[in-house]
C-alpha cells in the first residue's frame, strides 16, 4: 500500500518543530506501524536525510516505550494496542496519516517523536512502592489475599507507563497512571500499611510535575493500551479523601518519608 | 491561594458544590412548576414569599451564592491549569471515544454563567430590590412574583433565549452527577452504571422541566 | 592473564551457600557509605541489585539506555518464575528444582551455583509478594502455580501472561524508593561504551548520554554489568530492539573471559516470520504448551495444500494429525524442554511437513482444551496471549490453531563468572543473563526471572562485599585519572570512526545480513562446514561494515543510527566468537546441536569425556585468535546421564 505521512519533525528540545510530509510505497499490510516507520527511515538514511527519531524497544506492547499520536489518537485507531502492535492492515491504500509526539508540558519533546517521560518516574519515586527492604519478609502464603482483590490489583498493575492517558486527555492529566499504581497497592494488604502516605505523596508529585486535572471525560480509559479502568481514579480519589480526612497529622520528617 | 490545594481536593470541591447546585435546581424547578398547576398563581407566590423571607432560606441563599462562586472559581482555576498543561496543541485531535459533553464543561458552563447574569437581573434583583406588583392572598398582601414571570415569558425572544440557555444547562448536567460521584470516589462496579443513567435523567428532567415553563406559558397566552 | 578459579566453597552441596554466607567478609555500615558501586542495566538483575545494594547502604549509580528503568526487556517475560515452594504438595523440593535445572541444562552448568539458585528461589517469591507483586491466586487466597517445560511438578508462579512485567515493576519500585532516598543516582538514556580498568581492577565506565551525545566518565569501587543477553546478534529475535552486547563485549575485550558464547536458546513457541520488513519476533509464552497440543499434518500432501491455502487446519481429521511431541516423548509430551521442542519443530518442517505460507510453522492447537475446560477457562489463562496473536497474525486462535515456529530467545552464554559472580577482571561483576549463568546449555522455562532476581536480590549483595571488604581504605576515585581519559578518548574515536565511514549501506542492512549468517549456520542446527563458512563470512561482513556503513546526523545529538551502528559493530565481533565456540564444541548439548553428533533417533549426543567444561574465551588482541580456557565441571552430587524425556 502507498501512504502519505505528515510527521512532526523537531531537531532538539529547544528548536521549533514543523510537520514534514513523506510518501511511502509498497508497504505490506502485514507489517506493523513501526516496521512501516523503519521502511521510511531506511529510505531517508539512504537519501542522506535524518531519519525520524521515535522511542521503541520491545515491539510487543509491554515496555511502554513507543508513543505516537496517530490521526488524533494515541497509539492510533485500534483499541487496546500500543503503536508497535498496530498493524498496517488497519489503514487503507492512499491514506494520509498524521503522526505527532505526545503533547503535555511535563513531557517535553526531545527530538521528533521522542518525549521525555521522566515525570512518571518522579511520581513513582514519590511513593509508588511498598517500603520493604530485601530479605526478612514473611512467607509468600502467610497472608491470604482474596482472588477478587488480587485480580483487580493485577488489572491496575498492568499499566506500562507509556503515557497514552496523558496524551489522550484534553487536560493532559496523569490521573489514570497515578491511580493505577495507587490502586494496585491499595487493594493488597502489603500495600495498605502505607496507603495513606502513598496516595498523598503521589498526588502531590503529580501536581508538582504540572499535569492537568481530571475532568472525568474517560479519554484515558478509551485509549489505554492495557484497558485500565477509570474506576481506579475513583478509588484514588476515595483513598486521597479518606487519607486527608482520617489520617493523623504526621510531623515533617518524623517518618523519614515513605 | 486555591492553586496550592491538590488537584484532587479541587475536584472534590467542584463535585460538592456541583451536587449542591443540583439540589438547588431541583428545589427551584419544583417551585416553578407550581406556576403550571395553579392558574391563580397563589401557591407559587406563597412559595416565592417563603423563599424570600424565611431566615433559614436567607442563610442558605448566601451559601448558594458561595456554592456558585466556588464552582465557577475553582472550575476556572482547574481549566487554566488544564490549558497550561498542554502548551502545544495537536494538529489533529479529539478522536478518542469520550462522552461528548464532558469535553465542553467550561464552554457550557460559560454560556450558563452569561445567561445567569441576565436571569438574575430579570427576576432575582427585581424581586429583591425593584418595584413589584402585589396581590392579595387569604387577606394578606404578597408580592406577585408569578405575574412577573408570566409577563416575561409572553415575549418570544425571551422564551427562545431561555430555551437555549436551559439546553446548555442540560448539556452541562449530562456530565454532572456521575462525574461528581467519581470525583468523590463514590464508585462501585454494581452501582456506577446506574449513576450514568441518573446523570442523564437529571439532565433531561431538570432542563426539560425548566424549558416546559416558558414554552407552556408562551403557548397558553 | 587471570587464572580460572571458580571459587566454589568446600563442603556438602546443600551447605555451600550457608557456609559461604557465614564466613564471607562483610563491610560495616560506616564504610558502606563511602563505597560506590556502578550497576549497568535496570532489568530484573540490575534493578534488584541496585536497590538491594542501596538498601544496604552502598552508594549506587545505575544506568540504562531506555528512557526509564521500567522499560528493561525483562518486562517482556510472560510465563512465570520458578520456585521450590512445594505449595502444591506435588513433591517439589530445592533438590528437585536443582536437579531439573542441571538436567535441563544438559549437564553443562556448575552444580554449586545451581543449587544456590534453587535455594534462594523461595526467598524471591516471598520478597516479591511483600513488594506487592499481584501474583495469580486461588479462591482461598493462596498463590497459584502452573506447570512448565522440563519439570514434572507445578512450581511456576505467575501474574497472568505478564510475570516479567510485574516482577520488574516490583524491582523498579524498590529501585525508585532508593532513588528518592538519594542512595541510587539514576542515569537514564545513557549507554555504556566501555569499562575502565585502573591497576587491573574495574573502576568505572565510559557512557554516552544518548540525548546530548556527550561522552561521560563515571568512577566507582566496583562495576556490575546487568546488561542482558546478546540474542540480537541474530537480528530477528524476541529481544527488544535495543538489547545489545556492547557492555559485555567491551568488558570481554578488557580482559573478562566470555563463557559458552555458542549456547543460545531457541524458543519453540514464537509467531513465525512473515516478511523481509520484519523487525522482531514475538514470543508466545511457553505456558501455552500446558493446554495446547503441537501438531503438523501426517501427510505431506496435506501440508502442501495448507501452504497453498487450499486446505484449512480445522479440516484435517484427527487421525491425519501428527502430534509429534506426544509421539516422540510420551512422558513429557508437549512439555519437553525448549531445545527439544524447537528441534523437533525444525525436524518436521525440514522434512516437509511444515505449515503456513513459508512452510516454517507448526500448529499449536487449543481445540481439545477448549472442549475440555471451556472457552472461558482458556480465556482466563491465556486471554492476553490469544489477543496478542490475533493482533499480529489476524487469525482467531480460539477457532483455528495458532502457528508457531522457534526463534532466538535467550543466551545461556555470557561473561564467565566465579561463584561470587565476579568476572576474570577483579571488581567487575556480571549478573542475570549477562553472565554465563546457571542454565548450562539450555535454560528451563521460568528460570530466567528466577536467576535474574536471585543474582540481584540475594547473591550479589553478599558476594560483592567479599570483594569490597579490602577496598574500604581505597579513596573515592577521580574520573580524571589518565586511565579514564584514555578510555574515553578510545570510545570517542571509535564513534568518530563510525561517523566518518560515510558509506552507502544502512546499519540495519548489515545487521540483517549478520542475522542471516548466524541463523543459517549458528542457529538451531550447526555443522563444521557451516560454522567455518560463518567465521569467514562474518569477518568479511565486518570489513565491509567498516568501509561502507552510512550513518546520518551528528554524534552530538540524539542519533539512533549511531547507537545501532555501535551495537552492530560489536555483534559483528561477538558473532564470530559464537561460531568459533560452536565449532570447538564437538558434541551436541542443550541448545547447541551439532548435526554431526546425534543419536540414531536424532537426539543430542553429548561427549562428556571431552567437553564437560565451560568454555571461557580470552580476548588476545584485535585480529588475533581468541584463547580457550576450560573450567572443568565436576559433578560431585548428581549422576550425569543422557537426558531422557521419553
Amino acid at each position: 500500500m502507498n501512504l502519505t505521512l505528515k510527521i512532526w519533525r523537531q531537531k532538539n528540545a529547544t528548536s521549533k518543530g514543523k510537520f514534514v510530509t513523506y510518501k511511502v510505497s509498497d508497504i505490506s499490510s502485514n507489517s506493523s506501524f513501526l516496521e512501516m516507520m523503519d521502511v521510511l527511515n531506511e529510505s531517508l538514511v539512504l537519501k542522506g536525510d535524518d531519519p525520524v527519531a521515535f522511542d521503541h524497544d520491545c515491539r510487543e506492547g509491554i515496555c511502554g516505550a513507543c508513543s505516537m499520536y496517530i490521526n488524533g489518537r494515541p497509539h492510533g485507531p485500534d483499541k487496546a494496542v500500543t503503536t508497535c502492535q498496530l498493524h498496517m492492515r488497519r489503514f487503507n491504500d492512499g491514506d494520509t496519516i498524521v503522526i505527532e509526539p505526545w503533547r503535555a508540558r511535563p513531557f517535553p519533546v526531545l527530538k521528533d517523536l521522542i518525549v521525555d517521560r521522566s515525570a512518571f518516574d518522579k511520581i513513582i519515586q514519590a511513593g509508588g512502592y511498598v517500603s520493604v527492604n530485601t530479605g526478612g519478609v514473611p512467607d509468600a502464603n502467610a497472608i491470604p489475599i482474596s482472588k477478587v482483590n488480587a485480580d483487580l490489583s493485577m488489572d491496575a498493575a498492568a499499566c506500562i507507563g507509556c503515557g497514552a492517558c496523558v496524551a489522550a486527555c484534553k487536560n493532559a492529566s496523569a490521573m489514570l497512571f497515578v491511580s493505577a499504581k495507587v490502586s494496585q497497592f491499595a487493594l493488597l494488604p502489603q500495600g495498605r500499611t502505607e496507603a495513606a502516605e502513598r496516595v498523598q505523596a503521589m498526588v502531590a508529585e503529580m501536581d508538582n510535575q504540572g499535569f492537568g486535572n481530571c475532568t472525568n471525560t474517560g479519554a484515558c480509559e478509551a485509549e489505554c493500551p492495557k484497558e485500565i479502568s477509570i474506576s481506579n481514579i475513583a478509588r484514588m480519589n476515595r483513598e486521597f479523601l479518606s487519607a486527608r480526612i482520617c489520617a493523623p497529622k504526621v510531623k515533617e520528617g518524623s517518618g523519614g518519608g515513605i | 491561594m486555591a492553586f496550592k490545594y491538590s488537584s484532587v481536593t479541587k475536584k472534590v470541591v467542584m463535585a460538592l458544590a456541583g451536587l449542591f447546585l443540583i439540589t438547588f435546581l431541583i428545589v427551584h424547578l419544583s417551585i416553578n412548576l407550581l406556576l403550571l398547576f395553579d392558574d391563580s398563581r397563589e401557591l407559587f407566590n406563597l412559595a416565592a414569599h417563603f423563599m424570600a423571607t424565611n431566615p433559614v432560606i436567607q442563610v442558605f441563599q448566601i451559601v448558594l451564592f458561595g456554592g456558585f462562586i466556588l464552582h465557577i472559581l475553582v472550575g476556572l482555576i482547574l481549566q487554566i491549569q488544564n490549558w497550561m498543561a498542554r502548551p502545544t496543541r495537536y494538529k489533529v485531535e479529539g478522536y478518542s471515544h469520550t462522552s461528548f459533553f464532558s469535553k465542553f464543561m467550561i464552554h457550557t458552563g460559560g454560556v450558563i454563567l452569561a445567561f445567569l447574569v441576565i436571569h438574575l437581573i430579570n427576576f432575582f434583583f427585581k424581586a429583591k430590590f425593584g418595584e413589584m406588583p402585589e396581590v392579595m392572598i387569604n387577606g394578606e398582601l404578597y408580592e406577585d412574583m408569578g405575574i412577573l414571570v408570566i409577563e416575561k415569558f409572553r415575549e418570544l425572544p425571551v422564551v427562545v433565549m431561555y430555551v437555549v440557555w436551559l439546553l446548555f444547562l442540560g448539556f452541562h448536567l449530562d456530565h454532572a452527577f456521575h462525574s461528581a460521584l467519581q470525583s468523590l470516589g463514590l464508585n462501585h462496579s454494581k452501582y456506577t452504571p446506574a449513576a450514568f443513567g441518573i446523570s442523564r435523567a437529571l439532565a433531561i428532567l431538570i432542563a426539560g422541566g425548566f424549558i416546559l415553563i416558558p414554552v407552556v406559558i408562551f403557548i397558553a397566552q | 592473564m587471570a587464572e580460572l578459579n571458580s571459587r566454589i566453597p568446600k563442603g556438602p552441596l546443600a551447605d555451600k551457600w550457608t557456609e559461604y554466607k557465614a564466613h564471607t567478609n562483610l563491610v560495616n555500615p560506616a564504610n558502606k557509605r563511602r563505597l560506590e558501586i556502578i550497576v549497568v542495566g535496570t532489568g530484573l538483575a540490575g534493578a534488584s541489585a541496585a536497590a538491594s545494594l542501596a538498601e544496604l547502604g552502598f552508594k549506587v549509580k545505575n544506568y540504562c539506555y531506555q528512557d526509564s528503568p521500567r522499560r528493561a526487556h525483562s518486562i517482556a517475560a510472560q510465563g512465570g518464575i520458578n520456585a521450590a515452594k512445594n505449595y502444591q504438595n506435588d513433591g517439589d523440593s530445592v533438590y528437585r528444582l536443582f536437579y531439573d535445572t542441571i538436567k535441563g541444562g544438559d549437564y553443562r552448568a556448575r552444580e554449586a551455583n545451581v543449587y544456590r539458585l534453587a535455594e534462594v528461589s523461595n526467598n524471591i517469591i516471598d520478597q516479591c509478594v511483600a513488594q506487592g507483586v499481584p501474583f495469580a491466586r486461588e479462591y482461598g487466597g493462596l498463590l497459584d502455580n502452573r506447570s512448565f517445560g522440563g519439570a514434572q511438578v507445578s512450581r511456576t508462579f505467575y501474574a497472568r501472561g505478564q510475570t516479567g512485567q510485574q516482577l520488574l515493576l516490583g524491582a523498579y519500585s524498590a529501585l525508585s524508593r532508593q532513588i528518592k532516598k538519594g542512595n541510587v543516582e539514576m542515569f537514564t538514556r545513557h549507554e555504556m561504551l566501555d569499562v575502565v580498568l585502573v591497576e587491573g581492577r574495574a573502576r568505572g565506565i565510559v557512557v554516552r548520554n544518548l540525548v546530548t551525545g556527550s561522552i561521560e566518565r563515571h568512577a566507582a569501587h566496583a562495576v556490575v554489568l546487568a546488561t542482558g543477553g546478546y540474542g540480537n546478534v541474530f537480528f530477528l529475535s524476541t529481544n527488544a530492539m535495543g538489547s545489545n552486547a556492547t557492555a559485555v563485549w567491551k568488558a570481554h575485550k578488557r580482559g573478562a573471559f566470555f563463557g559458552n558464547p555458542c549456547f543460545t536458546q531457541i524458543h519453540p513457541t514464537c509467531i513465525p516470520v512473515h516478511g523481509d520488513f520484519q523487525s522482531k519476533l514475538t514470543l508466545m509464552s511457553e505456558s501455552l504448551r500446558n493446554d495446547g497440543r503441537i501438531w503438523v499434518p501426517k501427510k505431506k500432501e496435506d501440508a502442501e495444500k495448507i501452504r497453498h491455502g487450499k486446505l484449512l487446519p480445522t479440516q484435517i481429521a484427527e487421525e491425519d494429525r501428527d502430534y509429534y511431541l506426544e509421539r516422540r516423548y510420551p512422558a513429557f509430551g508437549n512439555l519437553v524442554p525448549r531445545d527439544v521442542a524447537s528441534r523437533a519443530a525444525k525436524e518436521r518442517c525440514d522434512a516437509g511437513f511444515g505449515v503456513g505460507e513459508t512452510g516454517l510453522a507448526v500448529y499449536l492447537d487449543f481445540s481439545d482444551a477448549i472442549n475440555r475446560l471451556g472457552k472461558s477457562t482458556i480465556e482466563a489463562r491465556y486471554g492476553n496471549l490469544f489477543q496478542m496473536y490475533e493482533k499480529i497474525v489476524d487469525e482467531n486462535p480460539y477457532k483455528t490453531p495458532m502457528m508457531i515456529y522457534p526463534a532466538v530467545h535467550y543466551t545461556m552464554g555470557g561473561l564467565w563468572v566465579d561463584y561470587e559472580l565476579m568476572t576474570t577482571v577483579p571488581g567487575l561483576f556480571a549478573i542475570g543473563e549477562a553472565n554465563f549463568s546457571d542454565h548450562g546449555a539450555n535454560r528451563l522455562g521460568a528460570s530466567a526471572l528466577m536467576q535474574g532476581l536471585a543474582d540481584g536480590y540475594f547473591v550479589l549483595p553478599y558476594t560483592i562485599q567479599n570483594y569490597l571488604s579490602d577496598q574500604i581504605r581505597v579513596p573515592k576515585f577521580s574520573s580524571d585519572l589518565p586511565e579514564f581519559v584514555k578510555t574515553e578518548n578510545e570510545a570517542r574515536e571509535r564513534l568518530q570512526k563510525l561517523m566518518n565511514v560515510k558509506g552507502k549501506q544502512t546499519v540495519d542492512s548489515f545487521h540483517k545480513r549478520l542475522g542471516l549468517i548466524m541463523w543459517n549456520n549458528v542457529g538451531m542446527g550447526r555443522n563444521e562446514e557451516g560454522l567455518k563458512k560463518a567465521i569467514t563470512e562474518i569477518a568479511e561482513l565486518r570489513k565491509e561494515f567498516w568501509l561502507d556503513v552510512k550513518i546520518p546526523g551528528e554524534a552530538n545529538e540524539i542519533n539512533p543510527e549511531l547507537e545501532k551502528a555501535g551495537r552492530v559493530a560489536d555483534f559483528l565481533e561477538l558473532g564470530e566468537l559464537m561460531a568459533r565456540d560452536a565449532l570447538n564444541r564437538n558434541e551436541s548439548c542443550g541448545g547447541h546441536f551439532r548435526e554431526e553428533f546425534q543419536t540414531p533417533e536424532g537426539e543430542a549426543l553429548r561427549n562428556d569425556n571431552e567437553y564437560m567444561y565451560a568454555a571461557a574465551w580470552e580476548f588476545t588482541g584485535e585480529n588475533n585468535e581468541p584463547k580457550l580456557n576450560r573450567e572443568v565441571l565436576d559433578y560431585e552430587f548428581v549422576e550425569v546421564k543422557q537426558r531422557n524425556y521419553k
